[in-house]
């Protein structure tokens, strides 16, 4: 049994550590492509101006960069200092994207990115797009991959216990691939790291708006930001809806939690705009109910009904019986191999395996658990409703805001206004923030949602740790807690920094004076 | 798929250990450059041409390592969580090293002052030193075995503290590390610079490879007589579904040599191993800098390759609970994982080799005090 003190510094730990990795990522992935889109503008126009936008968010993107690359490598070995036996015990599945993500993406965006900022004398204009371009694609299939791993955590498919390795294998990797819930995941993710890119142009250009410098510059950025970023934020919140159509699926607890629908309503369920979530009395207060909308969003139907958390834990209950005796097999099968009527005991309720490991919190062999052990850990499978239940609104309410800030000014930038309206441009300016907010708490929503779980179904995260001291896990946690915080204020400075100091115009001038559409320039500048 | 199983665990042992030299070769020279800023530069400028030899290249260098951990975990998952966790604090230190080193170079040049440029210097130094010891430390920790058990359920427990990790053998294997990787970098940085650095890095490369080849004899010395070694004695199964319980194991003083006294041929490793730094010497005297660097390379891969030579079939033995030692035939993932594995690597590895040499060609020649004076807004 690992000590629950372990257990929530180590989750502390990786919560710290992935959810602070993921203030860099989404703007990585959407600055990238903002860059790429304006690098071929400027390749197809010649116009000088827009290589200058490129190397000016180009510098800003470099800074972040950094940090989302030193952020990142603890992200790769985390699972084996921290996660030892979810390793083992899903190492032949859940490591597959991870090496494919380093062979296919990392390799491209790393390898490319020192050319993106070395290259622009040595290469062709038309061979730094081309490296300009593999940056961002580098950088998106990452966001695939590690996807793909996460999406198999919470729809584990294509995978088998196999009782004499003690672990998951893989049956198809196609299924692993091709897994549903990551397809949705995927564009949904990168979405929000484009609505970020989008979001921070614009603000960034309309501080330069709103104190009048470099104008044209901003002007540009800023219309390439709104087009960019309307397109963006309607794709996170319409494949945000396909996530949640996968997860009624997959994950009916998740859905109930952040729903905090405690007995399953007449089909179609009616949508909590705003309640009271009490997790120790199982019910919500006063709730506001919008007739019918749950039930089109989740079901994409009007019979179906969604089950409420009262069901989903009686089902859950069942399940645990269930693999009470698939447990005690397993027992037998490890003593002795070759018990062939314990293997076929095994097989019978394997599907149900993982739920009777939720019953190891309580005792040590679950095969003897007794009924109110059993309720209980049932009940073990809900998660933190109220919490669930106000960061999927906060998420959700922001989405929204994001596609009416962009569509308004991708409508002022049609009418060529975007410059003028100075209220627009300050509330683009204060919104800053938001896209990072709505991220983490789509994180929050989608992992804390998982829990107990590590894997939905499989392996609960108690189980998943590593036996190392909580002590060690106390003492990295303080150091990345202070080491990561001393990078994030140099990281921040730097931006302000660079940002104020905005871009420069030299080039801009020493080439307006010469021939444009060369293929090298003589000297460099940002 | 056509290939059995036992063959595709040694193909992946094959590949594990092309991987780790990848890494220890590709990103061992920033590692050494790193370690050697302090030493080789000593002006702002010159600083800054030290750290723009490897500035456009580190970071695609550096996947090598993260694909090394993604191909251990995919791989060889039980080596990923015993090792990893078993080494907890050395592999985390090493790891906030390794975060230093992106936000160094990129920070760096950001600022022109001389307290913030010489904090990142510091970094960049700790972000070269500190990995190359913590590496070198855990593979001399191999050599001498991990104290960890498996239960039933292949949970894994340890019976050691950090400091138990520094073993004088293991002490010795990480210093053999550093001076391995400091010579490395040297000869990469005579090779990539001119004046007054070029001539520093030349005496550092004299002295890391002399001090490489010391600590490489007394190495394999201890190897071949100190007593170290394990044995599987019965019950491995190389075809067989990977278990590591299903083995019986010895301590056997000696046994790491047993390996070449069964393939004769194996002997060329560790003959090639001292001749790389004994060469660096020769060519950096005789200043052939590319046969100095093609030689350190050359070392660098042997010296890796005795680890796993002298080893195999073991990865990570036990001390405490022989059977539980990892070793090729029962440390690794399923037949399938192995097989997807393998195509992958096989369709892209190729690919990335490809892209990393053009992005090489394009940065070819040596970083001067000029360049970096002329380019202070987009160079490092």
């Amino acid at each position: 049994m690992t000590s629950d003190s372990l257990l929530d510094l180590s989750r502390l730990q990786f919560a710290m550590t992935a959810m602070y990795h993921f203030l860099f990522v989404p703007l990585t992935l959407g600055l990238s492509i903002l860059l790429a889109i304006m690098e071929s503008v400027y390749v197809m126009t010649g116009r000088p101006v827009w290589r200058d936008m490129t190397r000016f968010w180009g510098t800003l993107f470099g800074i972040n960069f950094a940090m989302g690359v030193a952020t990142g490598i603890t992200m790769e070995f985390q699972f084996g200092t921290n996660w030892a036996y979810y390793s083992h015990y899903v190492g032949d599945i859940f490591g597959v994207p991870l090496a494919l993500e380093g062979l296919m993406a990392f390799f491209l965006e790393a390898t490319f990115v020192g050319l993106f900022f070395f290259g622009w004398d040595r290469l062709s204009k038309l061979q730094h797009l081309v490296v300009t371009w593999l940056v961002a694609i580098g950088s998106n299939l990452s966001a695939l991959w590690i996807l793909i791993a996460n999406a198999w955590m919470q729809n584990p498919t294509g995978a088998k216990f196999n009782p004499d390795t003690m672990r998951m294998e893989l049956q198809s990797i196609f299924d692993v691939i091709f897994n549903p819930t990551a397809q949705s995941k995927f564009v949904h993710t990168v979405s929000a790291g484009y609505v970020t890119g989008a979001l921070f142009v614009l603000a960034v250009s309309g501080w330069y708006l709103l104190r009048g410098r470099h104008t044209e510059f901003a002007k540009r950025s800023a219309t390439v930001a709104v087009s960019f970023g309307l397109a963006a934020a309607l794709s996170v919140v319409v494949l945000g809806d396909e996530s949640g159509y996968m997860a009624t699926q997959q994950q009916k607890m998740k859905i109930a939690a952040m729903e905090s629908m405690w007995h399953t309503e007449p089909a179609p369920a009616p949508f909590v705009l705003f309640g009271l979530p009490d997790q120790a009395a199982r019910r919500t207060d006063a709730e506001i109910k919008v007739p019918w909308l749950l039930g089109l969003i989740a079901t994409r139907s009007l019979d179906t009904p969604v089950p409420g958390i009262y069901e989903l834990v009686a089902s859950a209950r069942q399940r645990i019986v269930d693999g009470m005796p698939a447990y005690a097999a397993l027992l037998r099968v490890r003593s002795d191999p070759r018990d062939a009527a314990a293997r076929a005991a095994l097989q019978s309720h394997v599907g149900d395996l993982g739920y009777a490991l939720l019953l190891r919190r309580y005792l040590a062999d679950p095969s003897a658990a007794s009924p109110e052990q059993i309720t209980q850990a049932a009940w073990d499978t809900v998660p933190s409703v109220a919490s669930l239940f106000w960061t999927f609104r906060i998420m959700v309410g922001l989405g929204l805001f994001f596609i009416a800030l962009f569509a308004y000014g991708f409508w002022l930038a049609a009418r060529r206004q975007i410059a003028e309206r100075r209220a627009f441009l300050r509330v683009a300016l204060c919104a800053l923030p938001l896209p990072w907010i709505a991220a983490e708490l789509g994180w929050f929503v989608a992992e804390h949602g998982r829990q107990p779980w590590a894997i939905e179904g499989v392996l609960p995260t108690f189980l998943a740790v590593s036996p190392v001291p909580a002590s060690s896990v106390a003492l990295s946690l303080a150091g990345f807690v202070l080491f990561y915080t001393v990078l994030a204020i140099v990281d921040a400075y730097l931006l302000v920094k660079y940002i104020r100091l905005g871009p420069r115009r030299r080039d801009t001038a020493a080439e307006t004076a010469a021939p444009s559409g060369l293929a090298t320039r003589p000297s460099a500048g940002s | 798929m056509p290939i059995d199983f036992a063959t595709l665990k040694v193909i992946w042992w094959l590949l594990l250990g092309t991987l780790l030299i990848a890494f220890a070769v590709m990103d061992g020279f920033d590692l050494g450059v790193g370690m050697l800023l302090p030493v080789v530069a000593r002006t702002d400028s010159e600083r800054r041409v030290v750290i723009n030899t490897v500035g456009p290249v580190w970071e695609g260098n550096q996947v090598w390592l993260i694909l090394g951990g993604g191909a251990i975990f995919a791989a060889w998952p039980a080596l990923y969580a015993a090792s990893f966790s078993g080494f907890y604090l050395a592999m985390l230190l090493a790891l906030a090293a390794l975060i230093l080193r992106p936000v160094g170079f990129k920070f760096r040049s950001k600022m022109p002052g001389t307290a913030w440029r010489s904090t990142w210097d510091w970094a960049l130094f700790v972000g070269g030193l500190v990995p190359s010891l913590v590496f070198g430390v855990a593979m001399g920790n191999l050599l001498l075995g991990v104290p960890f058990r498996y239960d039933w359920e292949m949970r894994a427990t340890y019976g050691f503290g950090v400091f138990d990790l520094f073993a004088p053998f293991a002490v010795l294997a990480g210093l053999a590390s550093v001076a391995m990787l400091a010579s490395h970098g040297a000869t990469y940085l005579v090779t990539k610079t001119d004046g007054a650095v070029a001539a520093r890095a030349r005496t550092a490369a004299r002295l890391a490879s002399l001090g490489w080849l010391v600590l490489l004899a007394i190495a394999g010395l201890w190897l071949a007589r100190g007593g170290l070694g394990y044995a599987i004695t019965a019950g491995a199964d190389p075809g067989g579904a990977p278990n590591p319980l299903a083995k019986s194991v010895v301590r056997a003083g000696g046994a790491w040599l047993a390996n070449y006294g069964r393939w004769p041929a194996l002997w060329l490793v560790p003959a090639l191993a001292p001749l790389g730094p004994l060469l660096v010497m020769v060519f950096t005297a005789a200043r052939r800098e590319r046969l100095a660097f093609l030689s350190s390379a050359i070392g660098v891969a042997a010296t890796i390759g005795c680890v796993g030579a002298s080893l195999f079939p073991f990865l990570m033995p036990s001390s405490s609970d022989l059977a539980s030692g990892l070793t090729v035939w029962d440390a690794s993932s399923s037949r399938r994982t192995l097989g997807i594995m393998l195509i992958a690597v096989c369709v892209l590895l190729p690919i990335v080799i490809a892209y990393t040499a053009f992005v090489y060609r394009v940065m070819r020649g040596r970083v001067t005090v000029a360049y970096v004076e002329s380019n202070a807004d987009t160079a490092y």
